[in-house]
């Protein structure tokens, strides 16, 4: 797959494609596996993806600790806010369903991770039924999202221990944000700026999670990434650019990560988990985890 | 290379990729050395896995792979009661196995029969894995392909007559890596190849005397 998010755009643009066909045909180079083969196991993705809305809007669902969970049902069903009833507030809602069923040890697709894995499918699912998009479509624009990762992975990092929250919600809102503009017809170098716009927003993001469980604040980074996701689809496809090349801003990340302090790095170290409450929440929700053997 | 189904991928169960699937998939890595579920296991957790894994079912996780359960397996929620049942005896430790390594790696030590063995591997994120060291040999494993570990004394033209085993089973090697402890002593060889080598080439190379053991390494991503 391409280090390259320029060099990807410039091939795409050159050979008159999309880039999420480019990377399809890539792929397929590179795995020596016909492409219809990789938009299967990706259409595979999409179900697991679609299912994990779902489950996650009943809310029922509850956490190891029980420190997470309830609020997706709470944003499609609670009362109205200034964005009720528009696509941002349902891509909200399905970023919080998929984390939740996450945080509960239910199957996610891990996009980049597990534990940004509600940005992806929220803002795809949630753009495609607003607009009407069939599922060809998406599983393209899912192609599109890999090969974005693909370049952050090379040139930085998809891991929180490695990069902090930056890493993961913060790639994944990079990735959605490029996968969704070419989905509602960007062009390749749009998707470019829309992955910079995503991107540059979450640079020093930390992964603080209280306890080190991938619940508080993971569950609501997540929605929040899909809006810095759903803010940068707005900005590239109404054609604003970003100056910096999203490949630069993708080396900043990762040239910010290995700065980071292992307290900012997933170990609870530091950050809300290392508030006061952060702290009393955790030693009280690891007792109870102990406790009930989850 | 990053495959673009390792970034939409894996389908999992929750809640962290790099401390249950990644750490599923380093379990079934280090089943596959023992050739089946391991009667013992000793999983000492290094860096973040030491700090965070019970609560993302890191422990759970671990056994679950070296019961052979993929990281989508449902089952991975309830492992620790499966492997009683089973009678996977295992031991979780809290470790450090050096400043050098991923913050999330571990060392399992598993036993089946007479077989031992020891393997670290670190959880890169997204559920990547790497595997850098087995039987105290320095190995490069990422599980995105078959692999064929094995362990010779050093004679000569053993990887021509290793290659060849593999020729007529159509097995094409995509990387081959060598590597000894000292001069002379034994060399330990890591095959990783395009195609799922059948049982015939393991039998095949267990035959030739100068080899001590081999293990077939499946492919563990997706």
């Amino acid at each position: 797959m391409y280090s390259s998010l320029a060099a990807a755009i410039r091939d795409a643009e050159s050979q008159g494609k999309s880039l999420g066909v480019l990377a399809l045909e890539v792929e397929s180079r590179d795995q020596a596996r016909p492409v219809a083969d990789i938009r299967a196991a990706l259409g595979r993705a999409l179900v697991v993806m679609r299912g994990a809305v779902d489950q996650g809007m009943v809310g029922d669902l509850h956490s190891a600790s029980g420190l997470v969970g309830g609020d997706a049902a709470k944003l499609r069903h609670g009362p109205p806010g200034p964005l009720a009833g528009t696509p941002f507030r349902d891509v909200l809602a399905r970023a919080l369903a998929v984390q939740e069923v996450n945080a509960a040890m239910g199957v996610i697709v891990a996009a980049p991770t597990a534990g940004g894995a509600g940005v992806l499918p929220a803002v795809l699912t949630g753009l495609a039924a607003a607009r009407g998009i069939p599922d060809e479509q998406i599983i393209t624009a899912l192609a599109t999202a890999g090969l974005i990762g693909a370049v952050v992975a090379e040139r930085a990092s998809l891991s929180g221990a490695e990069g902090g929250c930056q890493a993961e919600t913060g790639a994944a809102a990079g990735m959605a944000a490029g996968a969704a503009t070419e989905m509602l017809g960007g062009s390749p170098s749009q998707v470019g700026h829309a992955v910079a716009l995503a991107q540059q927003a979450t640079l020093g993001l930390v992964c603080d999670p209280l306890g080190g469980l991938v619940e508080l604040p993971c569950v609501f980074r997540n929605a929040t990434g899909a809006a810095i996701a759903l803010a940068a689809i707005e900005m590239a496809l109404a054609g604003i650019t970003f100056a910096i090349p999203a490949d630069e801003v993708i080396d900043v990340m990762g040239e910010i990560g290995r700065e980071m302090d292992v307290r900012y790095r997933e170990t609870a170290g530091g950050g809300l988990a290392a508030t006061p409450t952060g702290r009393r929440l955790a030693r009280e929700r690891m007792v109870q985890i102990k406790r009930s053997g989850a | 290379m990053v495959s673009l189904l390792d970034i939409i991928g894996p389908v999992m169960v929750g809640p962290s990729s790099s401390h249950t699937a990644g750490a599923c998939r380093l379990g079934l890595l280090a089943r596959c050395l023992v050739g089946g579920t391991p009667d013992k296991a000793r999983l000492e957790l290094h860096g973040s896995f030491a700090r965070t894994g019970e609560g993302h079912g890191t422990d759970k996780a671990l056994a679950a792979g070296l019961m052979g359960f993929r990281p989508d397996d449902e089952r991975i929620r309830t492992a620790l009661e499966i492997a009683e049942r089973e009678g996977l005896q295992y031991r979780f430790e809290k470790t450090t196995l050096g400043e050098e390594l991923h913050p999330n790696s571990v060392r399992l030590t598993v036993e089946r029969g007479q077989h031992s063995h020891v393997m670290v591997g670190s959880s890169l994120g997204a559920g990547r894995v790497f595997v850098t060291e087995i039987d105290g040999y320095p190995v490069e494993v990422h599980g995105n392909s078959h692999t064929i570990v094995l362990l010779a004394e050093d004679v000569k033209g053993s990887i021509a007559r290793i290659a060849a085993i593999l020729a007529e089973d159509d097995c094409n090697i995509a990387t081959l890596r060598l590597t000894r402890k000292e001069r002379g002593g034994d060399a330990f060889m890591v095959i990783e190849v395009d195609e799922e080598p059948g049982e015939n080439v393991r039998d095949e190379i267990r035959k030739l005397k100068w080899v001590r053991w081999t293990h077939r390494l499946d492919k563990v991503s997706a």
